[in-house]
């Protein structure tokens, strides 16, 4: 396997594009990535889109945006991995480069999610829940997290006030992120009184329906040599599944198949969870970031909710995590998030994060997660 | 409006509790399935699950999705039935304040959802506290 | 010999009063009480129609007969509530309890009596031999036009009978039907709510079928009034089974077992049938059953039954009806009914 470098990230500015079709919101990321590393071919294109059929009736991407893009005849997948489906497109990108398949792979996620009225964003968004045993019986997102939620109140003691922590900090943080969809300060206060959406979860728990996308360039750590830019690599990649429905999981407080993704990446990186500087996981609801805590061994089962209290994972904490700003301000735009993640984690590696700046960081991790979490997909990255 | 075959398909678990036990290692399969999760094996014996059994958590769902905008707020729960299988389903017939973590529940047969004025009814199983 | 083998009831918890429908039409709430001699009535909830009534109360009957559903050859559903205009209720039924595909299934329609319909179809059908069990549900989740004094009294409940020939609880000794064309009360096709003929629904409609079907019944059997320990009468309000019980020279405590309605309400198709399971719920080994359905349009059915000795092993084996209807009530307030009840008119 060769070692795989990142030499160029795009990601356009996130939020309800109304201008701006799927084709357009990719291809406009894409463009930035090329023009960060510098390139205008390239040798394989990976994207990751979760439901551009329920969205926008398009399927077929892979030939689509890469007819967009100016590539056509290069090959092309489009992967699908609910919301992590990003995370899986970046993992299909560098099993390419490192198995010396392809030289040069662009890797993008896009979703464009607001061509549909809310019930039928919701309805696509339900088809990474178990559509006959969770969907049938009037579940929804926020609910199967609200579950989980409940359960990990009820059994650690976190509270509802430790949940809206999660909130603040990631806002606090997207509002130093110009591409962020709602980049402005939330208060425990606000968050507690905002909306009720699926007990005890409130509107301010909730990622956000965002239109937009992220890119990354992927070549060998050979060729990123050549290249203008400090070369980041993708030092591991680390991928689990489990079953989509809640009610299978053993414990619903824990999400294992984050444990299992991450442990393949420290295992494939050499590394442990203290050795890691800064970390992008998936807030799709502010109970996730802290189940995600634990399941990535940054603090002990249980005690998620208490770390992000004592600013453990603060932009200025011991662990800063979600320093982009997180689902929660940045968007969610589902098939972009996993690759915008990476994005963040390698303008923090190279120093480029601006007022976001996490110092001295050097090893950054990304955890990408489908569903109520039937999917993890992390990776590892490293500044030479 | 879909087609009636994807619910159809489903009702011998809907409306019976049909389930999957592995011969092999006694795992539990609902709805039944081809292979193990457990042991990988295919060989399969049909059950009925447990109709009563204790709340594990549960959520009110204010935001419904669009079948069920007319019924929300509503109350969905998982269960653990009797038979240690668990259940996601609705939890009916009582009020918010009354739901607990750990009280016990059972099986009632109940509408789920209607497609509209003129299509097909819904029917499946439900939760109401013991 | 063929009869009972195991009964069931499914009653919903909601419950709304008298005073509250009276309160939101302007009426006068203790001329209704008084003159219906209704208090309160069920009211199903959203997720309640008369197929899921019928699958609880269903359950309920299978677990006081214990037989295998497999062995039921005939589901039946007696409702003027079904909910399709064109498929069965009795066949979801069916699948629910595991009696298919080996069954003969079948929805009956005749406002009131539509649940003894389904019985007397079911219980021939064992006494001929055609099947093993016959299962039969009187079930409604009936409508009241807003402000209308049928607003009072429509109800919502279902009634389960397994018939068979072996384990008996009741036997049925004999059945009678008397039937004329009265319009009395119907409703016409896409129309959502009934009309009745006012008083003209009491002398020429409810009356006379039911003495017509109670004497009938009494005639061919040789038997009198004071032979029965109880009768159940079609309850419509509180008042008319203690009249035309009056008529024909029953007495008030052989109707009081089962006159559910002053608490319960009308429960149309579910009314009789259920009044005769509360009645078995306390009946002896021995007792006389006598039980006068009446549907509008009009006709009644009458069977005989005498309860045996089996009925003490089998009535603990499943909730009694009186607990279903006294326990773990919820009431409503007039909008929250009108919500569940779909009188609220809706954008599309």
């Amino acid at each position: 396997m060769r070692d795989v470098a990142v030499i160029g990230v795009g990601m356009n500015k996130w939020g309800e594009l109304w201008e701006k079709s799927l084709r357009q919101v990719f291809t406009e990321a894409a463009i930035l990535a090329l023009d960060d590393a510098g390139i205008d071919k390239i040798d394989s294109l990976i994207v990751g889109c979760m439901s551009s059929g329920l969205f926008v009736g398009q399927e077929h991407l892979s030939s689509l945006l890469a007819d967009y893009l100016g590539q056509v005849p290069v090959p092309a997948a489009r992967v699908e991995s609910a919301c992590a489906s990003g995370g899986l497109a970046l993992r299909m990108g560098f099993i390419e480069v490192a198995s010396g398949m392809s030289d040069v792979v662009l890797v993008g996620g896009v979703e464009k999610m607001t061509d549909v009225n809310g019930h039928e964003a919701t309805f696509a968004l339900g088809t990474a829940a178990d559509q006959e045993y969770e969907c049938y019986h009037g579940i929804t997102f926020p609910g199967l997290y609200a579950l989980m939620a409940r359960a990990h109140m009820e059994k650690y003691g976190t509270t509802r006030e430790q949940l809206a922590m999660v909130a603040v900090k990631n806002h606090y943080n997207g509002s130093l992120n110009p591409l962020a969809q709602y980049p402005f300060k939330v208060s425990v206060e606000t968050v507690l009184n905002s909306v009720m959406v699926a007990d005890p979860l409130r509107i301010l728990d909730c990622s956000p329906i965002t239109d937009g996308a992220a890119a990354l360039v992927l070549c060998p750590v050979e060729l990123a040599k050549k290249f203008k830019k400090p070369v980041v690599r993708v030092i591991a990649s680390g991928m689990a599944t489990d079953a989509i429905a809640l009610s299978s999981r053993q414990d619903i407080t824990w999400i294992e198949s984050t444990f299992h993704a991450a442990k393949k990446a420290y295992a494939m990186a050499g590394k442990k969870p203290e050795d890691i500087d800064l970390i992008e996981v998936h807030d799709c609801f502010t109970i996730a970031e802290i189940c995600v805590m634990e399941a990535l061994g940054l603090v002990e089962k249980g005690k998620g909710g208490k770390a992000v209290q004592d600013g453990l994972t603060s932009l200025q904490g011991k662990i800063p995590v979600n320093a982009s700003g997180g689902l929660k301000s940045k968007g969610h735009p589902v098939g972009a998030t996993g690759v915008a993640q990476a994005v963040e984690i390698v303008k923090q590696l190279r120093g480029e994060a601006g007022p976001r700046q996490v110092k001295d960081a050097k090893i950054g991790l990304t955890q990408n997660m489908g569903g109520s979490g039937g999917s993890s997909v992390v990776h590892i990255f490293e500044r030479d | 409006m879909p087609t009636p075959s994807r619910y159809w398909r489903e009702i011998p678990q809907r409306y019976r509790l049909e389930a999957g036990k592995c011969k092999n290692c006694g795992f539990i399969a609902f709805p039944p399935r081809l292979v193990c999760p457990r042991c990988q094996s295919r060989a399969f014996e049909t059950i009925t699950l447990a109709d009563a059994g204790k709340i594990v958590t549960f959520t009110i769902i204010r935001v419904p999705p669009q079948p069920f905008s007319d019924q929300a707020p509503y109350a969905v729960g998982i269960v653990d039935l009797d038979d240690g299988v668990r259940l996601t389903g609705q939890i009916v017939d009582c009020a918010f304040e009354e739901l607990k973590i750990g009280k016990r529940v059972k099986i009632e047969f109940r509408k789920v959802y209607e497609e509209g004025a003129a299509g097909v009814i819904y029917y499946g199983y439900k939760f109401v506290l013991e | 010999m063929e009869g009972i083998i195991g009964y069931g009831a499914c009653i919903p918890r909601n419950r709304i009063k008298v005073e509250e429908i009276a309160k939101v039409w302007g009426a006068d709430a203790p001329s209704y009480r008084k003159g219906l001699l209704v208090e309160e009535k069920s009211v199903p909830s959203p997720d309640q129609d008369t197929i899921t009534m019928s699958v609880e109360a269903s359950k309920l009957a299978l677990k006081r007969a214990g037989i295998d559903p497999k062995e039921i050859g005939a589901v039946y559903i007696g409702s003027e509530s079904h909910p399709y205009a064109v498929k069965p209720s009795g066949t979801v039924l069916a699948e629910a309890i595991g009696a298919t595909p080996d069954v003969h299934t079948a929805d009956f329609e005749f406002a009131c009596k539509a649940g003894t319909e389904g019985m007397f179809v079911a219980l021939s059908l064992v006494k001929a031999g055609q099947v093993k069990y016959g299962l039969a549900v009187g079930a409604d989740t009936s409508q009241g036009a807003p402000g209308d004094a049928l607003e009072y009294t429509a109800a919502a409940g279902a009634a389960a009978y397994i018939f068979g020939r072996e384990k008996i609880v009741a036997e049925a000794l004999e059945t009678y039907s008397y039937t004329t064309d009265t319009p009395d009360f119907w409703r016409r096709e896409y129309q959502y709510y009934p009309q009745h003929g006012g008083r003209f629904t009491g002398e020429p409609a409810y009356f006379k079928h039911i003495t017509g079907a109670a004497k009938g019944i009494m005639e061919k059997s040789g038997l009198k009034p004071a032979d029965f320990q109880y009768v159940i009468f079609h309850q419509p309000n509180g008042k008319f089974p203690f009249r035309v019980g009056d008529m024909l020279g029953f007495a008030k405590k052989q109707i009081e077992p089962g006159w559910l309605v002053n608490k319960l309400g009308n429960t149309y198709s579910g009314s009789s049938p259920l009044g005769l399971t509360a009645t078995l719920d306390i009946a002896k080994p021995g007792d006389l059953i006598l039980i006068v359905s009446y549907g509008s349009g009009a006709g009644s059915d009458a069977f005989v039954l005498k309860v045996t000795e089996r009925i003490d092993e089998v009535r603990d084996l499943a909730p009694k009806t009186r607990e279903l209807l006294d326990k773990n009530k919820n009431y409503l307030e007039y909008g929250a009914y009108a919500k569940f009840r779909h009188k609220i008119r809706k954008a599309e």
